[in-house]
C-alpha cells in the first residue's frame, strides 16, 4: 500500500502536510510545556526525533512477530527502552538541557507522535520506509517546536538575539525596554501561539489544494485516507 | 425543530422599538463621560490622551479586522468605542502607551472578532484585555499614581485594596485600623490610587443612574453583584461598617458591576439567570479579595461568570405557561 509512494514523499510529508503537531495535533503536551525557550524546544524536538526514528525501525522490523492483540504494550516497551537510552545520554552530556526538560524527557515514552507513528505507519511498512517516516516526522516536530519556542521566547522573555541584526543585543529589549510580554511564556500564551500556528498551517495546506478544515468533518484530516470504511462512516455521522 | 419554525414571526403590523445597537452604545459612552471627567481632574490630561489612543486603536483594529475577514463593516455601532474607553478605564495612568495598544488589539482581534464580532464574543473584551495586561505586565499594572501626583513629592502609592487586605489578615478590625487609608469621603470622590475609571464612585453612580433612566440596563446584575459581595464582607469584617464601606468603594467593584458585568452579550437574559450571575460575581470577587494572592478579583470574577453564562441560561430557561415538565411529556409520548 504505502510502499508504492516514493521515499522522498515519506520524508517531506512530515514537514508540513502531515506535520505531527500542527496538522495531526499530536504531542501537544510537550509542545506547550517545553516551548518557552528555543533551547529547550529544539532539545526536546531532537530527543523525541531520535527515539522516533529508532523505535520506528525496531517496531517495523518486528511487525510480523508482534501479535496484533498485544501490539500497544510491545510498542511501549520498545519506545521506553530508547527513551531510557536517550535520557541517560542527555543526563551525561547535556545536564543543563536535562534540567530544563525535567519530567518531559522521560514522558517521551507516552508521546502520542511516537506511539501514533508506530501504530499508523511502522506497524504496516518496511524498515527503510519507517526510518524515513520517523526522520520526516521528527523534523516536522522539531520545526513546530522551534517556531513555538522562537515566538514565545521572542515576546515572552525578550532574550532572542540574532548576531547579524542589532550587534548581538537582545532584540525585544532594545525595542521596548525591559518589558517582555510575560503572557507568552505562561500557559495561555502557549495556547494562543499554538492556535495561530495551526491556523497558519491549515491555510498553507488549503493553498496547496488539500481539503478545507471544517468543524464537523474529518475530510481535511491528513490521516483520513488511512481510516477504515467503518471509521469514516462513524466520523461523518 | 427546524430553524424556520423557531424563527417564525407573526403577521404584521409589528411594534417597533427604537433601540438600536448604536443608541445603546452611545448611552453607555455618555454614562462613562462623568468618570472620564473625574479621572481627567484627578490624574491630569494624560487621561484624555490614553482614552483617545485606546478608542482610536479599537475602532481602527475593528475596521481593519472586518475588511480582512470580508464581513460587513460594524464600526458604526460604537461598540468598539465602548471597549476602548473601558480598557483605558482599567489601566493605571502611568501605563506605557504601547502596552495599552497591545491590550486594545488583543481585545478586538482575539476576543471579539475571532469569535464573530459584536454579539458573539463569549468574554467581555475589555476585561479579557485587562487580564491579559495583568498577566503580561504585573509591575506596570500595579504601579499606582496618587491623584494630583504632579504636585506630590512621591508620585506613587499603594492601592487602598492592599491596605484593606492587610487589615483583614491581621484580624484587628476596629476604628483605628483604617487610619493609613484615605478617608471615606476621599474614597467616595475618588481621591485615591487606582485605575483611571474606577476611582470616582460618585461619577460611576451617576453613570448607573443615567443607564437606568434610559433603560439600557436593569438594576438586577449590579444589585445582586454588589449585594452578595456586601453580605460576605459584612460577615468577614465582623459587622464593622467602615470595613464594608472601604471594601465597596475600593478597587474596580463599582466599575465592574455597573459597566462590565452588565454587558448584553456576556450576561444572562432573564431575571433568574441575572441574579445567579450577579451573586456568582460577588462571591468570587469577595473570596479573591479576602483569601487570594492578588489584591483585586473583580475582573477574574466577571470573566469566570462570563464563561458560565451558557450553562446558567440552560438552567434558568423560563417555563412557558401551561407546559408540563419535559420528563412527564417524554414518558407520555412513549407510553
Amino acid at each position: 500500500m504505502a510502499e508504492k509512494k516514493s521515499l522522498g514523499k515519506e520524508l517531506t510529508k512530515g514537514f508540513l502536510d502531515e506535520n505531527p503537531v500542527l496538522r495531526l495535533v499530536l504531542g501537544t503536551c510537550p509542545t506547550l510545556a517545553v516551548s518557552t525557550s528555543v533551547e529547550s524546544a529544539v532539545g526536546m524536538g531532537l530527543a523525541a526525533s531520535i527515539v522516533l526514528i529508532c523505535s520506528n525501525v525496531v517496531i517495523s522490523a518486528l511487525r510480523k512477530v508482534i501479535p496484533s492483540k498485544v501490539r500497544i504494550p510491545a510498542y511501549i516497551v520498545v519506545i521506553a527502552s530508547f527513551v531510557t537510552i536517550v535520557q541517560m545520554l542527555v543526563k551525561a552530556f547535556a545536564p543543563s538541557l536535562d534540567e530544563q526538560l525535567g519530567v518531559y524527557l522521560p514522558l517521551i515514552v507516552v508521546n502520542c507522535i511516537i506511539l501514533g507513528r508506530a501504530e499508523a505507519f511502522a506497524g504496516k511498512n518496511s524498515v527503510v520506509a519507517s526510518a524515513v517516516d520517523g526522520l520526516g516526522m521528527g523534523i516536522g516536530f522539531t520545526i513546530a517546536l522551534f517556531l513555538m519556542g522562537f515566538i514565545r521566547e521572542f515576546f515572552g522573555t525578550g532574550t532572542i538575539t540574532i548576531s547579524l541584526i542589532n550587534g548581538g543585543q537582545p532584540l525585544w529589549n532594545s525595542l521596548f525596554g525591559e518589558n517582555p510580554i510575560l503572557i507568552f511564556i505562561l500557559a495561555p500564551g502557549g495556547f494562543f501561539v499554538f492556535g495561530m500556528l495551526i491556523m497558519l498551517a491549515n491555510k498553507i495546506a488549503e493553498k496547496k489544494g488539500k481539503p478545507k478544515a471544517q468543524l464537523h468533518s474529518c475530510k481535511a484530516c491528513p490521516m483520513f485516507a488511512t481510516c477504515t470504511a467503518q471509521e469514516k462512516e462513524d466520523c461523518d455521522r | 425543530m427546524s430553524l424556520d419554525k423557531k424563527l417564525m414571526v407573526s403577521a404584521s403590523p409589528h411594534d417597533h422599538s427604537k433601540d438600536t445597537v448604536t443608541r445603546i452604545m452611545l448611552d453607555v459612552v455618555i454614562a462613562l463621560v462623568p468618570s472620564l471627567i473625574a479621572a481627567t481632574i484627578l490624574f491630569g490630561a494624560n487621561t484624555i490622551l490614553l482614552s483617545a489612543i485606546s478608542v482610536g486603536t479599537c475602532v481602527l483594529t475593528e475596521y481593519v479586522c472586518r475588511i480582512v475577514m470580508k464581513r460587513h463593516q460594524t464600526i458604526g455601532d460604537l461598540s468598539a468605542v465602548v471597549t476602548g474607553l473601558l480598557i483605558a478605564f482599567n489601566i493605571p495612568v502611568s501605563m506605557p502607551i504601547w502596552m495599552l495598544i497591545l491590550g486594545d488589539v488583543f481585545a478586538i482581534v482575539v476576543v471579539k472578532q475571532m469569535f464573530g464580532g459584536i454579539g458573539m464574543n463569549f468574554l467581555n473584551p475589555a476585561l479579557a484585555a485587562r487580564i491579559m495586561l495583568i498577566a503580561s505586565f504585573p509591575t506596570e499594572m500595579g504601579k499606582w499614581n496618587k491623584p494630583f501626583f504632579w504636585k506630590a513629592e512621591v508620585a506613587t502609592t499603594a492601592s487602598p485594596l492592599a491596605g484593606i487586605k492587610e487589615i483583614f489578615r491581621s484580624g484587628e478590625i476596629n476604628s483605628s485600623s483604617f487610619s493609613d487609608l484615605p478617608s471615606l469621603k476621599d474614597m467616595l470622590l475618588g481621591i485615591r490610587a487606582g485605575s483611571l475609571g474606577e476611582v470616582c464612585a460618585v461619577a460611576l453612580i451617576a453613570g448607573l443612574i443615567y443607564l437606568l433612566a434610559r433603560k439600557v440596563i436593569k438594576i438586577t446584575i449590579p444589585l445582586s453583584f454588589v449585594g452578595s459581595f456586601a453580605v460576605i464582607m459584612l460577615i468577614a469584617g465582623k459587622f464593622n461598617l467602615t470595613f464594608l464601606a472601604y471594601q465597596l468603594l475600593s478597587g474596580g467593584l463599582l466599575l465592574g458591576a455597573i459597566f462590565m458585568a452588565t454587558d448584553y452579550t456576556t450576561s444572562p437574559i432573564n431575571f433568574k439567570g441575572q441574579v445567579v450571575f450577579g451573586i456568582g460575581c460577588g462571591v468570587i470577587t469577595a473570596l479573591i479579595r479576602l483569601f487570594g494572592n492578588l489584591p483585586e478579583g473583580v475582573s477574574f470574577a466577571i470573566i469566570l461568570m462570563n464563561i458560565l453564562v451558557p450553562h446558567i441560561e440552560n438552567l434558568t430557561t423560563p417555563k412557558p405557561f401551561g407546559t408540563v415538565k419535559e420528563k412527564k411529556k417524554k414518558a407520555g409520548s412513549e407510553g
